[in-house]
């Protein structure tokens, strides 16, 4: 079956890259993108603001088309979208008199049994991590990522449910199967200030500044939104809200279906990058000279690894070479002078005395101690009060 | 900040006003005990006038001109960090929305910006079904007398097929346009 798909406003315009990019991303996992017929805007946050019925009507007229098409699932890749066409489901599931108050609006039939996705979900729990990394041919290794969740993919709960909504890790799963690195960071679930950037320039700007500040101060190199307003936001006001803090932030912004479709092999062309206001392809650009980098490294880590490993052989031969040397020492001290080397081992004079005696008989018994007295010296003492005791003991016999 | 406020009884509009916006909110404005867990996690409580807890301890006092004088309802950006936040499980984002429309309904709007902005992109949708994302740049800026607000992004955006000179026009624009009729009609009913 078709998966049924709601492209929002933005698609047809300042989020024309996430629209290339979200159906390259399905044409790439192999799935079938079925538009809703006809469909209209969603009334986003202006409706919600101005009238509750208003808000529920817009986005059940969609849904009503989609029961008409019999689409089971919906996906909508615009936060707002996905938020909007979730919360008209889930409240005229639950009150069947508003439900058939929203008929009568829309004059048409509406069962509200269709149900929308995000984007995330539909990644993640819909087609899996698994399935995405099956597909990357060319994995965004050496990229280093904040994934930027926004406000409505993750909150109120009653109506995404499905991501923590303080830490959520979905996007970041996808990331990380694309080959890129997902940084850990406190801003992935901050508001971006939405249409405040519009109405309230001042008031968005320190808002967007922030969420790219924290980013950065993680070690983000790039953020990814999945998103529309975020995007609008933080790329294309990017410029002016470093002007208000007189910095260049200087931080490209994706769509994370803009990487999932670049892992897959897709162009930068193909899926909208030179249409970014903050540039966005040099970044992308340098990534494999980076991966190269860390694979060479991570080699001459490797290498060095396996040299130390022989290197450690080798000290250990060199202290056999240095150790017999001693040893050999300590044997001719044993036959040019037995007395003295005796009385290294043994205090008592006379026991010493025996000792010379002894080792100047036997010549394994020299070796023995000179090379105990060479490893242990404690050792070389016991073993020649041992050898002095056996001589006593046999003279008294 | 000095502040003078008048703690007599709530008066019976007042009162209505409270439960109107309790009802649509779907919660209860009796549960917070003024933590302030909301304006701690708020991100632009730095801009507003009265954060979400003294929004919410207006509410609970009955002071509905000082809750629809403020600026705060007009700021928040409904990102619903409250909300998720309140250890009391007051939607507090829904009730700022609510505060939204009934100022709206009372011609009592403390910041223009974000009305006419709203007004802006909902006219949009009656006439042609969807968002004219320049149409409501232009309308949004001829309003707030400010013509030439965001003009340095107008032409990079065409460069970058980002905007269209023409509205989006669906067919079933004429079907959209009665659906904000039915709406307008129920609520003068």
């Amino acid at each position: 079956m078709p998966l049924g798909y709601y492209p929002g406003c933005s698609g047809e315009g300042s989020g024309i890259e996430y629209k290339m990019s979200t159906e390259k991303t399905a044409e790439m996992l192999g799935i079938k993108l079925q538009e809703l017929e006809d469909w209209n805007c969603c009334g986003a946050t202006s409706a919600h603001n101005t009238n509750q019925l208003l808000a529920l009507a817009l986005p059940a007229r969609n849904l009503a088309i989609a029961e008409q098409m019999e689409l089971e699932t919906v996906l909508a890749p615009c936060a707002a979208c996905f938020s909007r066409h979730r919360a008209t489901e889930i409240k005229a599931r639950e009150d069947q008199a508003l439900r058939s108050k929203i008929e009568g609006i829309i004059d048409m039939e509406f069962q509200a049994s269709s149900h929308t996705v995000s984007i995330l979900e539909w990644l993640v729990n819909d087609v899996g991590v698994d399935k995405i990394k099956e597909k990357v041919s060319k994995p965004l290794k050496a990229m280093k990522a904040a994934c930027y969740y926004g406000c409505l993919l993750v909150r109120p709960e009653e109506y995404t449910g499905f991501d923590d909504n303080e830490d959520p890790q979905s996007m970041d799963q996808i990331i990380k199967a694309t080959g890129a690195e997902a940084v850990d960071w406190a801003y992935k679930t901050e508001c971006c200030g939405a249409a405040l950037a519009t109405s309230r320039p001042e008031i968005g700007a320190k808002m967007i500044y922030e969420v790219i500040q924290n980013a950065r101060e993680a070690g983000a190199e790039c953020i990814v939104t999945a998103c529309p307003l975020c995007m609008l936001n933080l790329d294309m006001r990017q410029a002016g809200a470093g002007k208000q803090y007189g910095v260049n932030l200087n931080m490209p912004v994706y769509y994370l279906t803009e990487l999932v479709a670049l892992a897959g092999g897709y162009s930068q062309e193909e899926i909208g990058i030179p249409r970014h206001f903050v540039e966005a392809s040099s970044y992308l650009n340098t990534l494999p000279a980076k991966a190269a980098q860390m694979e060479a490294e991570e080699a001459a880590r490797q290498a060095k690894a396996g040299k130390k490993g022989a290197a450690k052989a080798a000290d250990t031969a060199e202290d056999a070479e240095a150790n017999k040397k001693k040893i050999d020492a300590m044997i001719k001290g044993f036959q040019k002078n037995p007395d003295k080397m005796a009385l290294r081992l043994i205090q008592d004079e006379e026991r010493a005395k025996i000792l010379a005696e002894i080792v100047a008989a036997d010549e394994k018994k020299i070796n023995k101690l000179a090379e105990l007295m060479v490893i242990d010296q404690e050792k070389a003492s016991k073993a020649a009060e041992a050898y002095v005791t056996g001589e006593i003991k046999k003279r008294e016999k | 900040m000095k502040q003078t406020l008048n703690l007599a009884p709530p008066s019976a509009a007042d009162k209505e006003f409270i439960s109107r916006i309790e009802e649509a909110a779907d919660t209860s404005i009796k549960l917070c005990y003024q933590c302030g867990k909301c304006t701690a996690g708020c991100p632009a409580a730095f801009a507003m006038d009265s954060p979400p807890r003294q929004i919410i301890r207006y509410l609970q006092l009955g002071l509905v001109e000082e809750v629809l004088a403020a600026q705060s309802i007009w700021i928040c950006a409904t990102c619903e960090t409250c909300s998720a936040r309140c250890p009391r499980g007051v939607d507090i984002a829904s009730l700022m929305d609510a505060c939204r429309r009934e100022a709206l309904a009372a011609g009592k709007i403390s910041d223009k910006k974000v009305a006419v902005f709203n007004e802006a992109f909902l006219n949009g949708v009656k006439n042609f079904g969807r968002t004219y994302e320049a149409g409501l740049l232009i309308q949004h800026n001829l309003k707030t007398m400010q013509p030439l607000k965001d003009a340095q992004l107008g032409l990079p955006m065409m460069k970058r097929g980002k905007v269209s000179i023409l509205p989006d026009r669906i067919k079933g624009k004429d079907q959209v346009k009665k659906i904000f009729q039915r709406i307008e009609t129920m609520g003068r009913e």
